[in-house]
């Protein structure tokens, strides 16, 4: 049984204006941040951030790229379940997934330019005689890269479409088979590798979150993660666009997400009874409050969209999306800024120039997102539906 | 050891098996060992007098401006190590203060600069090679032309030593390299060059870390001979009651000194080398009077963890075997899930 053989809509461009109180308000932050990436560019990154060197990565690295790329794991989580595992009834997801995926990670591929303290020399990320094979960031940096590529090939028809070259759509088809294997296995390596990259910082981060296990937590919470977009956006696209909402896929398709989730929780709890790091969760401190509430936003869903009935109330659906966006999003926060210590008494809280970048970033995103459905065939066409 | 080792495989390869439905042979990478001629420093607390001539020295070699910390502005003073200041010493302080290098109501001084590690987590995180350990002197060496200012080698260091210029718009990362740029000269390490007591010993590692377990055994309140500046091979022999040997006072290419030894008197030391085990071994090493972690000095395993990042990160992409036999068996599948006319529903 393939793909095909359901019977689905059409994409169709939604269309309606481009202007309105949400993209204006996206332009305005847009802009705000155009204006203090300039000052970062032409003062340096202290001018704009707090970080410093006991903190050297702040949000624009660890929310920016490492919670926006597994935000952007829609496209990877859909296609697999589609594709891979030839769930072909849920193909009308694939297309607003993979736009939003093809967007979080060009974003943050552009953002990473941003926190380069020497930019000018990041083509040595590519240059065979400087690459180094040991370093795991090597890895990330090549695969995401390439990630972006397949992205934009595997996005590709919807433009072609667009612009009437169905012969060259015809011929890309032929083998997109193996861009589609490339798009799903290059997600598996580097949303990994993002957790691996902490491997290397030993001791410094707390024995909550330090584990040989962390590229299976990172590989399977990215998975999740994508799923949960998937719901949120098709929550607030049906909501936003007044169009009726896909239930139908996403009522199983959260169940799909429950057994991902599932078999988080068995690595992740196992893990630390096997490391006896789970002793150190009973103590005090900031560490641990934030341990418990990633560990309860990670749980909280089995209690909102545990049973079939839950899974067919958007509202709830919706709740369940957040919270495990919440959930994988404190997972990596917590790895690398409130469980990371270097020692030497240093503190880091994001600056006020610094949220705004970050935010700017999201309505990017949002910006993107709306003029991109509003004028190309990604979401599927409503009357379908009615 | 074992155990952690252990472990880590036993994950690995569970792992493997739900990456690839296979097993794949696991070959845990040992943690790499401190050059054979290794060069470093000895800094040895109990004979530091606190007067920071390392400091303005290390500033003059370095050609690294001066940062200011007091309201007057009239002379140096750093507070922490940054990527202008490539070495400082910082001041252990007690109750009263009355004792040098007495845990309770004393004080101490410790050196903060690169300990040039056997097995670098700075050199394992760079991914572009601008952070490299020299095979030879195993000097941890930095280069601004490929650095792309990622600054994970400042977040990898356990002992937060790489720092980044944060307030400068073409920052660079900043980190002791044992003045390797003084070398050519015959000159060696500025810190060791001017320690006017000898805390700072610059020489080969191995020959080092001898000097700094003969001092260990002494009996502390007793008189030994102290040597000053660089420590050369022949000199150390002398020190441990072996003829000197012909020609082994001076080592090829370093400038020629006269003999400075003096006669001082032997601390009261903890039984504790920094650095001969921390990290699998470090080329700079330490004694104190105080408890190391006291001192600001973390307490490390005996092994690195760029072992451990790259034993996972070589057992999933070693020579790309598994990403490429993952990549077959989706293709396979996907090739017969996904039709030619894909996207064409109509």
């Amino acid at each position: 049984m393939s793909a095909q053989l359901h019977h689905h809509a059409k994409p169709a461009p939604v269309g309606g204006p481009l202007v309105n109180a949400v993209t204006l308000t996206a332009g305005v932050l847009v802009l705000v941040m155009a204006v203090i990436l300039l000052v970062r560019f032409v003062f340096g990154l202290g001018s704009v951030t707090d970080m410093n060197d006991g903190y050297p990565w702040g949000i624009w690295i660890v929310i920016d790229v490492m919670v926006g790329s597994a935000f952007a794991c829609g496209g990877f989580s859909v296609a697999m379940l589609v594709y891979i595992f030839n769930k072909g009834e849920y193909h009308p997801l694939v297309r607003p997934a993979l736009l939003a995926s093809l967007f979080g990670y060009t974003l943050a591929g552009v953002g990473v330019v941003f926190d380069l303290g020497r930019y000018w020399n990041v083509w040595n990320m590519y240059w065979p005689w400087s690459v180094n094979l040991n370093s795991v960031m090597f890895e990330v940096a090549i695969c995401i890269t390439l990630y972006i590529v397949v992205m934009w090939i595997e996005f590709s028809p919807v433009v072609m479409e667009k612009f009437g070259l169905n012969s060259l759509k015809r011929k890309l088809g032929k083998y997109m088979f193996f861009i589609i294997a490339l798009g799903t296995l290059l997600p598996m390596m580097h949303q990994s590798s993002l957790g691996t990259m902490w491997v290397v910082l030993g001791e410094q981060v707390h024995p909550l979150w330090q584990t040989p296990m962390v590229p299976l937590l990172f590989l399977l919470t990215a998975i999740i993660m994508g799923y949960a977009v998937v719901l949120f956006e098709s929550c607030v696209a049906s909501s936003a666009y007044r169009r009726s909402i896909e239930m139908h896929l996403l009522t199983p398709m959260a169940k799909v997400m429950l057994g991902v989730l599932a078999a988080y929780l068995v690595v992740r709890v196992g893990d630390l009874v096997m490391r006896g790091a789970f002793g150190t969760a009973f103590s005090l401190s900031l560490e641990t409050f934030m341990f418990w509430l990633e560990m309860a936003c990670f749980v909280a869903p089995f209690f909102i969209i545990g049973t079939e009935v839950q899974r067919r109330n958007p509202a709830r659906l919706f709740i369940g999306g957040i919270l495990l966006m919440l959930a994988g999003s404190i997972l990596r926060i917590n790895g690398y800024l409130i469980g990371y210590n270097t020692g030497g008494g240093y503190q880091y809280f994001p600056s006020v120039t610094e949220i705004m970048v970050t935010v700017g970033m999201f309505a990017v995103e949002v910006l993107g997102y709306i003029i991109i459905t509003r004028r190309f065939p990604v979401l599927p066409r409503e009357s379908a539906h009615a | 050891m074992t155990t952690r080792r252990d472990f880590l495989k036993g994950a690995l390869a569970a792992g493997t098996i739900v990456g690839a439905g296979g097993t794949a042979p696991v070959q845990a990478r040992e943690t790499h060992k401190v050059p054979e001629e290794a060069l470093g420093l000895l800094y040895d607390a109990t004979l530091c007098v606190g007067c920071k001539a390392c400091v303005a020295a290390c500033k003059q070699a370095n050609d690294n401006p001066a940062e200011f910390n007091t309201v007057d502005h009239l002379w140096d003073t750093p507070l922490d190590t940054s990527g202008d200041t490539f070495n400082i010493i910082k001041m252990y302080r007690n109750g009263t203060m009355e004792t040098k290098d007495a845990e309770t109501n004393g004080y101490a001084f410790m050196k903060v600069s690169c300990l040039h590690c056997g097995d670098p987590s700075c050199v394992s995180a760079c991914p572009v090679s601008a952070m490299t350990k020299d095979p030879v002197t195993g000097i941890v060496k930095y280069n601004p032309d490929k650095c792309i200012g990622c600054r994970y080698c400042v977040l990898a260091c356990p002992f937060g030593i790489p720092k980044y210029q944060f307030n400068d718009p073409f920052g660079r990362i900043g980190k002791c390299e044992l003045c390797n740029h003084r070398h050519k000269d015959g000159h060696y390490s500025a810190c060791a060059e001017v320690c006017p007591t000898g805390a700072t010993l610059f020489g080969r590692t191995a020959d080092l870390l001898a000097e700094a377990k003969r001092r260990l055994a002494l009996k502390p309140g007793s008189v030994t001979t102290y040597p000053r500046g660089h420590l050369r091979h022949g000199q150390l022999k002398e020190l441990l009651g072996q003829p000197a040997g012909q020609g082994r006072m001076e080592r090829a290419g370093w400038k020629d000194e006269p003999n400075q030894n003096y006669e001082g008197v032997v601390g009261n030391y903890q039984q504790h080398v920094y650095g001969e085990k921390e990290y699998g071994g470090t080329q700079v090493l330490k004694l104190s009077g105080v408890p190391f972690e006291k001192v600001g000095m973390p307490k490390l395993p005996p092994y690195s963890s760029a072992a451990t990042s790259e034993t996972i990160q070589h057992t999933l992409y070693g020579g790309l075997l598994m990403p490429v036999a993952v990549l077959g068996a989706l293709t396979w599948i996907a090739k017969r899930n996904v039709k030619p006319d894909e996207g064409d529903e109509s």
